[in-house]
C-alpha cells in the first residue's frame, strides 16, 4: 500500500546530502544550536532546582529517602480491599491500598459514565420533545456546578440516611443505613475459584471458536453458529464444574450487632457519594461527545441507510455509531483521565484515596516531597495507561484507509 | 528618549547599588535571628493557627481572631515588635500546617500542635513550648448509651487526618483488642457534621477542641457526652523551624513572661503600678534594669509590652477557655498544682 505511494521514477533518487557546515547561514547548524541551547537551559534549570531543594532540605536538618515505606504506618484506613492492620502494616502496603481504593473508584467510575453520558447523548438527539428537553437540562445543570460542591451535595444526601438499628431493611438480607449499604457475600471456597477459571478458560474458547468462525465464512460464505459453543463454553462448563465439586453456595448476611452491622459486604456511603458524583458529572461531558460524534457523521449515511430499509435503532448501532467512535474515543481519552484524577476530590467526603492516604502519610512522616512524588508518579502510571490503551482502541477502529 | 532611558537606568541601578548595602548593613546589625530579622523588616509576624476552633483561634462576631493560640501570636508579637496588632494569622490546615513552618510561610506555628518525638526529629522543627496540656478524648451521643471507650467495639469514629489522634485512636483499639472503623475528613466543619448526622458513633480529637465543640452547640449541648478516658498525653505546643536558636529563646521566653508576671500577679490592668516596684525579679521582668531584653535581641520592656498588650498566662486562660467551661486544671501554675513552670528570668 505504501509502496505506491512515492512514484516509481524517484525511487533510488534521495535528495542529495550535503555536509553539514559550521557556519550560520546553515540552517541545519542553526536549528541545532538552537537545540542545544534550549536543552541546556531546561537541563540548567532541573539542576538547580534539584540541588535548591537538596541544600534546603539539608539546612532545614529534614530527613530524606524512601525509607519510610518500610515502617509500620498505624494509621487507621477505613476500607481496605486487602488486608490491612494499622498494628503491622507498612506505609507502603498503606499507599497501595489507596492506589486500590483510586483503582476502585475510577474504573467502576469510566464504565458506569460511559454507559450513561452515552444514553444522555443519544437521548438529547431524540425526537421526543420532552426527552430531549430533559437530557439537554441534566447536561447544562450538571456542567455547570463544580464537582466539589456536588460531591459534597451527595454525601450531605447520604447521610440523612436512617442510623443502623432503623435500617431500611431489603428482603432481609441487605440493609441501607447511614453506614452504607450492607450486602450479603457469598463465602468463597475453591469450587467458586475453580469455576471462575472454568469461566475464563470458556471464554479463551469462545474467542477461539469465533475466530475460527469468521475464518469460515471467508472461506466458504456460511458462518457456523457461534452461540451454541458460547452458551456451552461460558454457561455449562463453569457451571459443571461448580456441580461436580459439590456445589457450595453459603451466603453471609450481615447481622446487627452493637454499634454496626458485622459480616457480609459494604458500599459506604463515601465510595458511594464519591462514584455518585464522579458518574453524574462525567456523564454530562460524555454525553456531549456523543452528541457531537454521531452530528459529525454525515446526514446522507442516516439516508442511505433508511433508504435500504434499515430501522432507526439499527442504523444507529450498525452505521453510525461505528463512525461516530472514530471522533468520540479522542476527546473521551481526556475524560477518562479528567474522571481518575477528580477521584483525588474524595479527601472532602473522607473517601481515603491514593491522595488522602499519601497526605496522611506525608503528615505523619513528614516527607513531603517523596509523598507527592509517590501520588505523581502513581497518577502517571495510571494516566498513561488509559492513554495507551485508548490510543490502542483508537487505532484499531480508525478508518481504514486505501 | 534614549538618553532619558539611560539615565533612569543609572539610577535604577544606582538605587539598587544603595539598597543592597543598606539591606548588607543592617544585616551587619541584625538580631542575629533570621526569622527575627525578616520579620521586623517586614513590619509583621507571620504566626499559622487554625482559624476555626472555637477557645484556640476562631474569629468573634467582629471578625477579630480570638483564642489561646491566636493570643500566643500576639504575645510573641508584642515582644518582637512591641506592638501585638502587627501579627498577621496565616490560617493552616492539620495537613498543611508544617510545612507552612518548614518552607517559611509562617514564621511560627501555634495550632494546637502534639508534641512528639518524631514531629521533633524528623521534620526539622521544634517545639518552644506547651501552651496547654490535652489528651485525645472521645465525644459520643447520649442516645448511643455509651459509659466508656472501651465498650466502642465496632464503632465508627470520626478523625481528622494527619493529627497525632487518628494514631493514638488506632494505638488504644489496638491495646484492648477491639475494632473501630475510621472516618477521616480534613475539613473540621465537615467532620462534625458528619458526626452530628450520626454517621459516626463517636468524634475523637484533643478534649480541650471537644469540649469547646460541645459548647458551641449551644442548647443541643447535653445530647452529647464526653467519655471520662482520657487515652493520650497531647501536649499543645508552639513550633519554631529548627537552626535558629535566637528565634526560639524569643518565643520560649515570651512564655516565660507570661508565667513569671502571673506568679507575681502582674496583670495588664495592673502592670504600670508595678514600674516603681523595689522587686528585683520584677524589675528585671519589666526590664526597669539588667538586659534581659538585649540579651534576646529584643527591647528591654518586651515584658511589658507582652503583659500590657495581651496578659499574663491567667488572663490569656481566662479570656478564652473559661468561657467554654473548661477547668484550668493541670494547665496551671505549679504553684498551683499545674505543670506550667517558668525557670528564673535573670
Amino acid at each position: 500500500m505504501s509502496d505506491t505511494a512515492i512514484d516509481p521514477r524517484m525511487s533510488g533518487r534521495a535528495a542529495p546530502k550535503r555536509p553539514l557546515r559550521l557556519s550560520w547561514s546553515d540552517p541545519r547548524f542553526r536549528a541545532i544550536v538552537w537545540q542545544l541551547v534550549i536543552l541546556g537551559i531546561v537541563g540548567v534549570i532541573a539542576w538547580y532546582l534539584a540541588y535548591n531543594t537538596h541544600k534546603n532540605l539539608e539546612v532545614r536538618r529534614i530527613a530524606t529517602g524512601f525509607g519510610f515505606l518500610d515502617r509500620v504506618a498505624g494509621l487507621p484506613i477505613g476500607e481496605a480491599p486487602i488486608y490491612y492492620n494499622p498494628a503491622e502494616s507498612t506505609y507502603g502496603r498503606a499507599l497501595l491500598v489507596g492506589v486500590l481504593n483510586t483503582l476502585k473508584v475510577s474504573v467502576v467510575g469510566i464504565v458506569l459514565a460511559t454507559i450513561l453520558g452515552t444514553l444522555i447523548g443519544i437521548g438529547r438527539l431524540s425526537k421526543n420533545w420532552l426527552m430531549a428537553k430533559l437530557t439537554a437540562f441534566y447536561v447544562e445543570t450538571i456542567r455547570d456546578l463544580p464537582l466539589l460542591l456536588q460531591l459534597l451535595f451527595w454525601y450531605t444526601i447520604l447521610q440523612g440516611l436512617p442510623p443502623p438499628k432503623t435500617a431500611t431493611d431489603i428482603g432481609g438480607v441487605a440493609f441501607l443505613s447511614n453506614r452504607g449499604l450492607k450486602l450479603p457475600m457469598l463465602e468463597w471456597e475453591t469450587a467458586h475459584t475453580a469455576a471462575l477459571t472454568a469461566f475464563a478458560a470458556g471464554l479463551v474458547g469462545t474467542w477461539w471458536w469465533n475466530r475460527r468462525a469468521r475464518l469460515a465464512q471467508e472461506a466458504t460464505g456460511e458462518r457456523p453458529a457461534v452461540w451454541p459453543v458460547a452458551c456451552g463454553l461460558l454457561l455449562a462448563l463453569p457451571l459443571g464444574v461448580w456441580l461436580v465439586l459439590g456445589a457450595p453456595f453459603h451466603w453471609e448476611i450481615p447481622v446487627l450487632r452493637g454499634f454496626n452491622f458485622q459480616g457480609g459486604g459494604n458500599i459506604s456511603p463515601e465510595y458511594f457519594a464519591l462514584l455518585l458524583g464522579l458518574v453524574t458529572y462525567t456523564a454530562g461531558y460524555i454525553a456531549e461527545i456523543v452528541r457531537s460524534g454521531i452530528q459529525a457523521v454525515h446526514l446522507g449515511q442516516w439516508e442511505a441507510a433508511g433508504a435500504l430499509g434499515l430501522k432507526r435503532g439499527a442504523i444507529l448501532r450498525h452505521i453510525v455509531l461505528p463512525q461516530a467512535l472514530r471522533v468520540i474515543i479522542p476527546p473521551m481519552t481526556s475524560q477518562y483521565l479528567n474522571l481518575t484524577k477528580n477521584s483525588s476530590l474524595a479527601v472532602a467526603i473522607g473517601y481515603q484515596e491514593l491522595v488522602s492516604i499519601a497526605n496522611t502519610t506525608l503528615n505523619q512522616t513528614g516527607q513531603a516531597i517523596e509523598g507527592i512524588a509517590v501520588i505523581m508518579a502513581v497518577y502517571l502510571t495510571i494516566s498513561l495507561s488509559i492513554s495507551l490503551f485508548m490510543n490502542w482502541y483508537n487505532a484499531h477502529i480508525a478508518l481504514v484507509e486505501r | 528618549m534614549r538618553r532619558l532611558i539611560r539615565a533612569t537606568t543609572h539610577l535604577a541601578c544606582a538605587l539598587l547599588g544603595l539598597g543592597a548595602a543598606a539591606l548588607s548593613e543592617a544585616q551587619a546589625q541584625g538580631s542575629g535571628s533570621a526569622t527575627m530579622d525578616a520579620a521586623r523588616a517586614r513590619g509583621q509576624l507571620l504566626c499559622g493557627m487554625a482559624g476555626n476552633v472555637p477557645g484556640f483561634s476562631l474569629p468573634d462576631s467582629q471578625g477579630v481572631m480570638r483564642g489561646l493560640d491566636a493570643d500566643t501570636c500576639r504575645a510573641v508579637t508584642a515582644a518582637v515588635l512591641g506592638d501585638a496588632a502587627k501579627v498577621k494569622l496565616v490560617p493552616t490546615t492539620t495537613q498543611n500546617r508544617f510545612t507552612a513552618l518548614q518552607s517559611g510561610e509562617v514564621d511560627m506555628l501555634s495550632r494546637s500542635t502534639t508534641w512528639t518525638l518524631g514531629r521533633e526529629g524528623n521534620l526539622g522543627l521544634m517545639f518552644a513550648w506547651v501552651n496547654y496540656y490535652d489528651g485525645t478524648g472521645f465525644l459520643v451521643k447520649k442516645s448511643a448509651g455509651v459509659k466508656a471507650a472501651k465498650e466502642m467495639d465496632g464503632a465508627t469514629i470520626c478523625v481528622q487526618p494527619g493529627t497525632s489522634t487518628e494514631l493514638a485512636v488506632a494505638d488504644f483499639f489496638r491495646l484492648n483488642n477491639i475494632k473501630f472503623t475510621p472516618i477521616l475528613i480534613q475539613d473540621l466543619s465537615e467532620i462534625q457534621g458528619a458526626f452530628l448526622s450520626g454517621r459516626c458513633d463517636a468524634y475523637s480529637t484533643d478534649a480541650s477542641a471537644l469540649a469547646t465543640f460541645r459548647f458551641s452547640q449551644g442548647p443541643k449541648a447535653a445530647d452529647l457526652i464526653l467519655l471520662p478516658d482520657i487515652i493520650s498525653k497531647e501536649p499543645l505546643g508552639v513550633m519554631v523551624r529548627k537552626g535558629d536558636d535566637k528565634w526560639f529563646d524569643v518565643v520560649r521566653w515570651t512564655f516565660g513572661a507570661m508565667i513569671t508576671a502571673e506568679e507575681k500577679g502582674i496583670d495588664s490592668k495592673n502592670v504600670d503600678t508595678f514600674l516603681t516596684s523595689k522587686d528585683p525579679e520584677i524589675r528585671r521582668l519589666l526590664g526597669l534594669e539588667g538586659d534581659l531584653g538585649k540579651a534576646l535581641g529584643l527591647d528591654p520592656k518586651f515584658a511589658y509590652n507582652v503583659i500590657k498588650q495581651v496578659g499574663n498566662l491567667a488572663e490569656v486562660w481566662d479570656r478564652n477557655i473559661t468561657p467554654m467551661g473548661v477547668p484550668r486544671g493541670i494547665n496551671n501554675l505549679w504553684t498551683k498544682g499545674g505543670l506550667q513552670y517558668a525557670p528564673p528570668m535573670r
